[in-house]
Order: C-alpha cells, then sequence, then structure tokens
C-alpha cells in the first residue's frame, strides 16, 4: 500500500521542479522496473505456483475421482474431527484473547510485558515440541497417565489431546490481534460509558466490542485456519487411528504415503480453499476497516 | 495482583485472572514438565542423548538450514518489502496477499505441494535435475520449504518501518551529493536494520521449529536429512521419552534464546523510534 504524500508535497504545477524532486529519491526505471520483477517472479514461483499445483494436482484424476476422495468414511471423519477440533479451540482461545487484551490494555500492572512476552511464547516453541509436552504429562509413562488409566479417561491418542495441542499451537493469535488494537484505542470510550451510569458488561457489549469487531474478526480468522491446518503438534498426540483420530491434515498425510496421491490433493485443496478465503476476507477487512487495523499492523 | 492506578474500569481481577490461570495451565505448566523431565535425566543423561551422532546431525542440519533459510528471507524479504511499499505495479493487491500465504496454508498442504512441484518431474524439478541440482528429497529441500514458510515474517517486519522511513532524510542526503546507490546503502538499509533482524531472528525461529512442510520434501534419510523435530517423533515412537525430551529441552533452550534476542531488538527500535 503507498503512502499518500498529496499532504506533505507542494501541489503539482504544470511547470513545477516536483518531478526532479521525486527523482533524487527514487531509482531509474530501469532499476525499479528489474526490481519490481524480480519480487514478482519470486513470489510466483515460491508462494503462488504450489497453491496452483495443489488444485492442479487434485484434479489430475478427473473432477469423479476428485469428489469421491471426500465420500470416503475416513475422510468425512477426519474432516469431522477437523471442524470439532476448531469448534472447541477456536471459542476457547476468543475468549482467552478479550480477557488478556482487556486486562493488558485498559490498566497498568508490574509485569506487563513479561506477560505479554508469556503469551507469545507457543510462537516460538516447535509444534512437535508443543505436542510432546502434552506426552509427557497425560502420556501412558506420563506423570498422569496411571491416574488416567486407572479413571478410563483417554487423552493422548484420543480427541481431547488433539484439542489441547491445537489450542496450544493458535493460543496467541487472537490476544496478538487485539492488544496492540485495544492499547491503541485507549479507554476514553469505556470511561465515557461507565460515567453516563452503564455497568461493565454493558460498556463491553456495546462499547468495546464494536470497536474491536473487525481486529477480532481478523484474529478469529487466523486462529481458525491454523487450528484446522495444525499438522506437527496434533500428528505427535493423535495416535494417526483411521475414522477416529485422524484430521485433515494427518488424513493428507497418510493418503500421500500410501501413493493415493489425487485423493491426498483432493484433501489438501479443501484446506487450501480454506486458506484462500482466510486471505480474502482478510484483504476485504483490511481493505475497507484500515485505520482500525492500522494499529494492529505496526505492531 | 492490584491495578496500578485507579481506574473506573471494572474486569481487572476477573479478566487477568482467566488470563493467568488459562497461560498456566495451557502453556507455563506444560511446558515446564518439558524441564523437569529433562532435569530427571541428569546433565550425564542428556548429554549422552545430545551428542549421539544422529542427534548432533539433526541439530545441525536443522539450524544450519534454518540460518539459510532465513538469509535467504532476509534478502527477498526485504526486496518484496521495498518493491511493495516504494513502487506502484497492477495486480498489486492480489499479490500483495499472496505474501501471507505461508500464514494461511496448512503446513503438511505447503508440503505436498513443493515435494511435487520441486521432484525430478515436477513443475520445477524437470528444469533443475538435469543440471544436476536435486530438490527434493535432499538437505537442499529442507531449505526450500523453510524459506517457503519464513518469507511473511520479514516482508511484514520491514514493511511498516520501510512505510514510515521520512523521505526527508533521504532528499537530505541526495542534496548532499549522495548518489542514489550510497542513499539507499547509508541512510536507507541502517534504519530499517533492526527491523530486519527482527524479522530474520522470526523467520529463524520459525524454521527451527517447523515440521509439516519439511518431512514431506526433505526425504528423511537419518544423518543426511533428518530434522530434530523428526527425530523427536522417532524417539517417541520408539518409547525413548527421556530422549525425545532431551532433544526437545535442547531446542526449546535455543528458541527462547532468540525469542530473548528478538525481543531485545523490539525493545530497542522503539527506544529509538521514541
Amino acid at each position: 500500500m503507498s503512502v499518500d504524500h498529496s499532504l506533505l508535497d507542494p501541489p503539482k504545477l504544470p511547470f513545477e521542479p516536483l518531478i526532479e524532486r521525486n527523482a533524487v529519491i527514487t531509482e531509474q526505471p530501469w532499476v525499479r522496473w528489474l526490481l519490481t520483477a524480480l519480487a514478482l517472479v519470486f513470489l510466483s514461483a515460491f508462494l503462488l505456483l504450489p497453491l496452483v499445483s495443489v488444485f492442479v494436482e487434485a484434479l489430475r484424476g478427473g473432477v469423479h475421482a476428485y469428489f469421491a476422495a471426500f465420500k470416503e468414511p475416513d475422510a468425512l471423519a477426519a474432516i469431522k474431527l477437523t471442524l470439532l477440533t476448531a469448534a472447541i479451540a477456536v471459542p476457547l482461545n476468543l475468549v482467552f484473547g478479550i480477557c488478556a487484551a482487556w486486562a493488558i490494555a485498559k490498566f497498568e500492572f508490574r509485569g506487563k510485558q513479561i506477560l505479554i512476552t508469556l503469551i507469545d511464547l507457543p510462537f516460538s516453541v516447535s509444534p512437535v515440541v508443543a505436542g510432546l509436552i502434552y506426552v509427557i504429562i497425560f502420556g501412558a509413562q506420563g506423570w498422569a497417565g496411571p491416574w488416567l488409566a486407572a479413571h478410563d479417561i483417554k487423552i493422548i491418542f484420543a480427541v481431547p489431546g488433539i484439542v489441547l495441542a491445537t489450542i496450544f499451537i493458535t493460543f496467541p493469535f487472537i490476544a496478538r490481534e487485539l492488544i496492540p488494537l485495544m492499547q491503541e484505542q485507549g479507554q476514553d470510550d469505556e470511561q465515557a460509558a461507565l460515567s453516563l451510569g452503564a455497568s461493565g458488561w454493558q460498556t463491553f457489549w456495546n462499547i468495546t466490542l464494536p470497536n474491536i469487531r473487525w481486529g477480532l474478526l481478523y484474529g478469529v480468522l487466523l486462529c481458525n485456519a491454523r487450528a484446522m491446518g495444525e499438522f506437527g503438534a496434533v500428528s505427535v498426540v493423535s495416535g494417526h487411528i483411521r475414522g477416529k483420530t485422524n484430521t485433515m491434515p494427518l488424513h493428507i498425510e497418510i493418503l500421500y504415503n500410501e501413493y493415493a496421491f489425487s485423493a491426498a490433493f483432493a484433501v489438501a485443496s479443501l484446506l487450501a480453499l480454506l486458506a484462500l478465503l482466510t486471505l480474502g476476507l482478510k484483504a476485504l477487512v483490511e481493505w475497507r476497516h484500515a485505520d482500525e487495523l492500522a494499529a494492529t499492523r505496526r505492531h | 495482583m492490584r491495578a496500578r492506578t485507579f481506574t473506573p474500569i471494572p474486569g481487572f481481577s476477573l479478566t487477568l485472572g482467566v488470563t493467568i490461570t488459562y497461560l498456566c495451565l495451557i502453556v507455563l505448566i506444560p511446558l515446564a514438565g518439558v524441564f523437569f523431565k529433562a532435569a530427571g535425566l541428569g546433565l550425564e543423561g542428556l548429554w549422552n542423548t545430545l551428542s549421539a551422532p544422529r542427534v548432533l546431525a539433526s541439530l545441525e542440519l536443522t539450524f544450519g538450514s534454518a540460518l539459510i533459510a532465513a538469509c535467504a528471507n532476509a534478502v527477498f524479504g526485504l526486496l518484496v518489502a521495498w518493491v511493495f511499499v516504494r513502487y506502484e505495479f497492477p495486480g498489486k493487491r492480489l499479490f500483495d496477499s499472496t505474501i501471507d500465504l505461508p500464514f494461511a496454508l496448512p503446513t503438511a498442504v505447503a508440503g505436498i505441494a513443493l515435494t511435487s512441484l520441486y521432484a525430478g518431474n515436477g513443475w520445477i524439478g524437470q528444469f533443475l535435475e538435469p543440471h544436476g541440482i536435486k530438490v527434493a528429497y535432499t538437505p537442499l529441500g529442507i531449505i526450500v520449504a523453510m524459506t517457503f514458510i519464513g518469507l511473511p515474517f520479514v516482508v511484514r517486519t520491514v514493511e511498516p518501518v520501510l512505510r514510515e522511513a521520512e523521505k526527508e532524510l533521504e532528499e537530505a542526503a541526495a542534496s548532499l551529493g549522495a548518489n542514489r546507490w550510497q542513499t539507499v546503502s547509508r541512510v536507507i538499509l541502517p534504519a530499517v536494520g533492526p527491523a530486519l533482524l527482527t524479522g530474520f531472528a522470526l523467520a529463524l525461529a520459525r524454521a527451527v521449529g517447523e515440521y509439516g512442510s519439511i518431512i514431506f520434501i526433505a526425504g528423511n534419510i537419518p544423518m543426511v536429512s533428518e530434522i530434530a523435530p523428526l527425530l523427536i517423533i522417532i524417539k517417541l515412537e520408539e518409547f525413548d521419552y527421556a530422549g525425545a525430551t532431551a532433544i526437545a529441552a535442547a531446542m526449546l533452550v535455543i528458541s527462547f534464546t532468540l525469542l530473548l534476542a528478538i525481543n531485545g531488538l523490539q525493545a530497542y527500535v522503539r527506544r529509538r523510534k521514541a
């Protein structure tokens, strides 16, 4: 997005030396052309081509084979489990994200910076390690393992483990979008509402929520995309039981390793569509609400 | 805990309570578990696991590849950020959205897509293979996957700094007789430097931990193309929990060091801005 310099620069008049003024702070046309071409070729070959190839490979066996891949019971079970996992993980992280942003943005307290760093922690933990930490606690040889076995509760190699690992991986997504946004907005609106007699909840629902809704949507989109697509962490805790503990990404891996390439890419194309949808909505939100999100982007 | 200054806004103890409880339950306690478990092995036990040739080779491969990928990201990320901030061209908005693709595309999908592209008969691989360049199923493939997932970190960190850079400084440099290259290398790049370094560190941290997009393209040959996260999974499948924990602890220590460096850098940038 270009910066609008119309207010900074003098008005453009037919004979004024504006062209020369700008000429000293930009490159010669051939340099500009070369750099742009390089960047676009790189983006196309490195980012766009993989995306295109997913759809091409998925449709290689024909439309019939493409849709047949989704009719398989294992594929359906994987899709269901993925939806279920996201349906649990995203709302929990949403509540947490709002609480964290409220506490951090509206109040001053000691250790705030440390808290922000700790919230970011899952970003720098390898997904595989994220899965491992739950195996160490809840696994058969883990600390809680014997107790869980005695009470016939299964967490690892079962759905609760998959949900836990997904929550860990997507933990910071919504909080991270909301914290800078709410910090930027300050607390004047809320104070005004409270002084006019609104209760805390009323203030939140009628004042704060409308103020942050686009940032919130943006965070939920990213969180959801990651929750549905998580592979490493889920792969450690899932046990890969077909039809039971396989999410869509794990199902893709199994199909791929069995050389069922078309089916693997067909399931992959669903997740790729989700990614496209996420990016499309994100672009729309950014385009229509650039001001509100500016605070987030600067972060 | 108590809010430091008085404010009429309610909900401090509720929201902070929820935040800290949830943080402890989901993140802090489980993570501490790894270190407790690792501490239980003792220094000697840790050393025995980590100094095994296969483990050393995987750690070396992981960090070496991540370093190269982060460097590639720094170069291309800066280029992309520069072009998107400074130049106008058709389709800019569309291309701008694709930069975030690695954030949104599930890693397993990226993994199989990259593998099919760079395999000997793939769209890109068929041009490279006749020249003796094998990407898929070699360490080179690992670097390609790591570069793919790391690119947006550099672009999105550098872009805002580049956008806010003052054009007046460039004009001053030009008016004092600097040519364009001197202005870029001595005025613009130093201003962007800390952001670029932050993006580099973020891309590095992400690449070190990456698993999903790599295992499909890597070939996973022990001692040659086996990354550390994969070795953790192999150890777990062999029920060698101690070994898996030792590697995980080593990786955590290194990524936390990186995180501290990133935070330090960001604090430094904020201070300089203020």
